[in-house]
């Protein structure tokens, strides 16, 4: 927890999923503009938001999630076509409020200089290389993310 | 009375987080003492402008809204 006044904002991005992926961007965007720096530590299907041309891709899972709007069964959500049914409801709303797309974000926040940590452990696991990310990310570990938290850093995970 | 200002933003039509990045970026174009009009649409931005002006140290002299409209005057400090 940051004591007062931090101005630091550290971000561990978990999950490669549409919905999930826009916190973190926009925090950290937000960050930006607040003056203060920030980081997102991307680890396991979080590196997905990272991967070249993905960021617009990314899916929302109709699966175990009781609060889609039209509530979908899990029973009903395995069948084939539901996560892109689910997927383009979510994306027609985000643009009917006029949200910018998570490949703007991703842009605005690599120039704005909001540090991409890649979780190298993880890129091992999941067979993923450097050049499979967009360009401006820095690999790392654990510690890296730690130590950057650790001055005085609002730190939250998604 | 109106305010005089030396720039104009206009952010309607667009939500959080981009208001605020404009602002930011419009305001870092002016000098000290000079105000920026921003207008939005989004009904959030009233709170996100007072936030923005207390972190930032700028100077929110007006923040009014009108048919829809959220009309905020800003100085650079």
């Amino acid at each position: 927890m940051a004591t007062e006044n931090s101005n630091r904002l550290a971000i561990i991005a978990l999950h490669g999923t549409l919905d999930l992926a826009y916190p973190p961007l926009i925090l950290t965007t937000a960050a930006l503009a607040l003056d203060m720096e920030a980081a997102i530590f991307f680890t396991f299907f979080g590196l997905e938001i990272l991967k070249k041309g993905n960021a617009d891709k990314l899916k929302l899972a109709p699966i175990a999630n009781p609060a889609m709007p039209m509530p979908v069964p899990n029973i009903v959500g395995v069948i084939p076509g539901m996560t892109a049914m689910a997927t383009g409801m979510m994306n027609s709303w985000m643009k009917k409020a006029n949200v910018a797309r998570l490949s703007e974000l991703l842009d605005l926040a690599v120039e704005g200089g909001v540090r991409m940590i890649a979780c190298q452990m993880s890129m091992d696991v999941m067979g993923i290389k450097k050049e499979d990310l967009i360009d401006g990310v820095e690999i790392a570990g654990a510690a890296a993310f730690l130590t950057y938290a650790s001055q005085n850093a609002i730190t939250l995970a998604f | 009375m109106e305010i005089k200002f030396d720039h104009e933003l206009d952010c309607s039509g667009l939500s959080c987080p981009m208001p605020i990045l404009k602002t930011k970026k419009a305001v870092d174009a002016l000098s000290a003492g000079q105000v920026l009009k921003m207008i939005a649409t989004d009904p959030g931005s009233t709170a996100d402008m007072e936030a923005w002006t207390t972190k930032t140290g700028h100077e929110l002299l007006s923040a009014s809204e009108e048919g829809g409209k959220y009309i905020f005057f800003i100085k650079k400090v």
